[in-house]
């Protein structure tokens, strides 16, 4: 039984456990395995040349991945504590690091639960026939239907219109869509009542949630593949291109997205790390979780692009019987005669004897190679492209249940991850008044975190999600990440590390470990960072808006940022790891005024010093 | 003898008479088109005579219904220009003149009025039995009075709240439970303090009880 929360008269708590090794490994691979999974690597896949992608892909992972994550592990589960603790112990001019974990942390848990408000919306309305975004409402006066739908697709109408109800820039604001608040509160009460009572309803709530996607990935892969199309979507994925991997881009993309995927610098993995007892393996671990990660991506990619390819060739086949329409009509041909197969041989006979009748009719190119390649990543690919697919699969209702549960689960297992790293070092910087109970500080921080989002639900609220994911979601945590693996393998010293590593795992790391530490690990990192910044340095950032009025639309207008917001996506890069110069500045000032080296007693905790004893002011 | 070849002239130039009166692009014709086999696939029906008589008569049905008399009938429907298609021209003649053309407005009124039973005589649909120039009636909406969506959301969150209160007093009352068993032994409070869990660091060192708070137990 966990030995949870027990007080003594003192009123000191020994730190929670988790109840199983499972509970721990399912919740640390569920942290890693998120959205991203399964909407940004299919993406990336299909961009950068199908399987060749796999390469950079797995190289990264081996050498920048995979260090970093046994570090992470390892520091949390021999220090004991959250992440601005570890720090602080390892060197108290990085504490810097663990406050800038933490406030990253934070600004991700207010965007990252938005998506999943939008996920359980999605997963409301689906259980409705027809679907609400397969067919455009009437106008008012029921004459014909919404303009803007018609314009673009049902599908692109009720994400844009009557979900977001988007704004057309980002100067307007618009006004808060009760709807979308609705389901913010829903998503943020889920996620406290897994919190309620800290890693033990966690541990409890991962059964689910980070097996259950995995169920469903299945469910859709059996499914898809006797789909039609589904083969030549599969073939497109995974065909490699290998002179791709002579452009710099989609090494810097593979290692972005491993590091991202993996939720390293977070501060959650050594929250979590910190609650297990020393003794544990922890390389065999983050090992464990490193490769189960990857492998998810790489078969979660496969249904995906299965459906993808599924609603290419549904698309191409609307596209040919529209212009087959068109021809039979014209020139009174029997009904039927000019099918798919045939078209081609139809149309080059009726084109060579009447050509100005055939030109007449405009007729579309109808391409299977043009709608493979239109892919889309993120959001537009679960709410536009995916919902799309589903429409045309017999049983829509189901799959889109399913499929938006699945969306659900992952980020629900990677909020815990989030929230993991603001609430145990806020514990273990004893912020939290000691008549307090742990409940009602988690709902306290809980309720914070859902009014701080409630920016989100705005009309405008998108246009400053992708501002948020772009600008904090990415450079901090580079930065965060290279410290950290500074401070441990030259600041605390790679050869206490591999001390410390011997008494919990038994052996010391062999040389891999410590040549990636060392060197190749922070090398790739730097380079990683200064390439990432040089990219989005060179062009002034601009955004895609959703505007009814604009000449081409249905393409989203490209409009560049105002320079007040601007500004705050500046910001928002260098506030979170300010800290990071800052507390060492701090406390580089205490130390020179005050002379005391009470760093050194965090240094080296000695068991005779009984720690007991430090008067707390 | 005149009055029968007046007759016989009369019975040949009636379908004469009937076919100009039916042209394509007529004013007051109106277009069919209809599509058997993307409607019915291997069930699909031959179009033939008969089912052109089937047509006639389902007209004249609509435009008995529309003007709520008892007067029209499969004569005064007339077709022509039919394609392999199948598309073909029709037009009304009045019952009472049949040189006169019924105006194509209340053709339209009347095919609007009674579409349903045309299409369901014919097994078909607005869209595979098109009536050029006369759109579909849109379905209306379905607008249920609660939108499906809040019933689910309802249903989940009530759920939530339930967990939410129920483990708030679950934790509640293990904490008074607790509290009530440490009250009653507080002997073993010392024995909890040798494992050494101070500042939350796991102190693998020997507890030094020289220092051990124990003063409640030298009252004296």
């Amino acid at each position: 039984m966990p030995e949870e929360g027990m007080e003594d008269n003192k009123g000191r708590e020994e730190r929670p456990k988790w109840n199983n090794k499972a509970e721990y490994l399912l919740t640390c691979i569920g942290f890693a395995v998120g959205v991203g999974n399964v909407w940004r690597f299919p993406y990336l896949c299909q961009i950068y040349g199908g399987g060749a992608f796999l390469i950079p892909y797995l190289i990264a992972l081996v050498f920048q991945g995979l260090p970093l994550l046994y570090l992470e592990l390892a520091i949390g589960q021999r220090l004991r504590m959250g992440s601005i603790g570890v720090w602080n112990s390892i060197s108290p001019y990085l504490g810097g690091v663990g406050v800038a974990s933490m406030v990253v942390s934070f600004c991700v848990s207010l965007f990252y639960n938005t998506i999943v408000a939008w996920v359980l919306w999605y997963l409301f309305n689906s259980f409705q026939d027809p679907l609400p975004w397969s067919q455009c409402p009437l106008n008012h006066n029921n004459t014909g239907y919404v303009k803007e739908c018609v314009e673009s697709t049902p599908v692109n109408y009720f994400w844009y219109r009557q979900t977001l109800n988007i704004t057309p820039n980002m100067e307007t604001s618009g006004s808060l869509q009760w709807w979308l608040v609705v389901s913010l509160a829903t998503a943020w009460s889920i996620i406290y009542i897994c919190f309620i009572r800290g890693i033990e309803t966690i541990g409890k709530a991962v059964y689910v949630t980070a097996t259950f996607p995995y169920l469903v990935l299945t469910i859709f892969l059996v499914r898809a593949l006797t789909l039609p199309g589904s083969s030549e979507g599969l073939i497109y994925l995974f065909t490699p291109d290998w002179e791709i991997l002579k452009n710099p881009q989609v090494w810097l993309d593979a290692a972005t997205q491993i590091f991202f995927s993996l939720s390293v610098a977070f501060g959650g993995l050594i929250s979590f790390s910190s609650y297990n007892s020393q003794k544990n393996n922890c390389e065999r671990d983050a090992v464990l979780v490193g490769v189960i990660n990857s492998a998810t991506s790489i078969y979660a990619s496969i249904p995906i692009f299965a459906i993808l390819g599924f609603k290419a060739h549904t698309n191409y086949v609307t596209c040919l019987n529209g212009n087959i329409l068109a021809l039979t009509n014209e020139f009174d041909i029997s009904d039927m005669n000019i099918t798919v197969e045939n078209y081609e041989q139809w149309f080059d006979s009726l084109n060579g004897t009447h050509p100005s009748r055939v030109s007449d009719l405009n007729l579309k190119t109808c391409d299977l190679q043009t709608f493979l390649d239109q892919s889309a990543s993120g959001t537009g690919l679960a709410f536009i492209v995916f919902t799309e697919a589903v429409i045309s699969m017999p049983g829509s209702q189901v799959w889109a249940v399913l499929f938006f549960i699945m969306l659900f689960s992952l980020g629900l297992s990677s909020m815990f991850g989030n929230l993991e790293g603001i609430l145990t070092p806020l514990h273990d910087l004893k912020l939290v008044p000691k008549w307090m109970p742990n409940e009602l500080f988690t709902a306290i921080i809980c309720l914070v975190l859902f009014l701080m989002a409630l920016i989100f639900c705005l009309g405008s609220g998108n246009y400053w999600l992708e501002i948020f994911n772009s600008y904090v979601g990415s450079v901090p945590f580079l930065i965060i990440a290279f410290f950290e693996i500074i401070a441990v393998a030259y600041i605390y010293g790679i050869g206490r590390f591999s001390d410390d590593l011997e008494f919990m795992t038994g052996h010391r790391p062999n040389i891999f470990w410590k040549v990636c530490w060392l060197v190749i690990s922070p090398l790739m990192l730097f380079v990683v960072l200064v390439a990432y910044v040089a990219v989005q340095a060179q062009t002034h950032p601009t955004y895609a808006a959703w505007n009814p009025d604009y000449v081409n639309f249905p393409d989203t207008e490209v409009l560049p940022y105002p320079d007040w917001v601007f500004a705050i996506c500046v910001l928002l890069s260098s506030v979170p790891v300010i800290s990071i110069p800052l507390v060492a500045i701090y406390r580089l000032i205490c130390c020179m005024s005050g002379r005391h080296s009470k760093g050194s007693l965090h240094n080296d905790p000695n068991p005779y010093a009984n720690e007991g004893y430090v008067v707390e002011s | 003898m005149l009055v029968r070849i007046l007759v016989l002239l009369y019975l040949a130039g009636a379908p004469a008479l009937a076919q100009t009166l039916c042209q394509p692009n007529a004013s007051n014709g109106c277009r069919v088109r209809i599509s058997i086999k993307t409607a019915l696939g291997n069930q699909a029906y031959e179009w033939n005579e008969n089912e052109m008589f089937l047509f006639r008569a389902t007209m004249a049905f609509a435009m008995r219904r529309y003007y709520k008399t008892e007067t029209y009938n499969v004569d005064n429907i007339i077709m022509c220009n039919q394609t392999l298609r199948v598309s073909f021209w029709f037009v009304v003649t009045s019952p009472e003149n049949s040189t006169m053309l019924i105006p194509k407005a209340d053709v339209e009124k009347a095919v609007r009025m009674s579409r349903h039973r045309i299409n369901n005589a014919f097994l078909l649909t607005d869209r595979t039995l098109e009536f050029l120039g006369i759109h579909p009636t849109l379905a209306a909406p379905v607008n249920p009075d609660t939108p499906p969506w809040l019933i689910v959301f309802g249903v989940v969150i009530g759920a939530v709240f339930a967990g939410i209160i129920a483990l708030l007093v679950s934790s509640l009352l293990q904490k008074r439970r607790k509290e009530k068993g440490m009250m009653e032994d507080g002997q073993d409070e010392e024995d909890r303090q040798m494992k050494g869990v101070e500042n939350d660091n796991v102190l693998d060192g020997i507890y030094n009880r020289g220092f051990t708070d124990d003063d409640r137990f030298t009252k004296l």
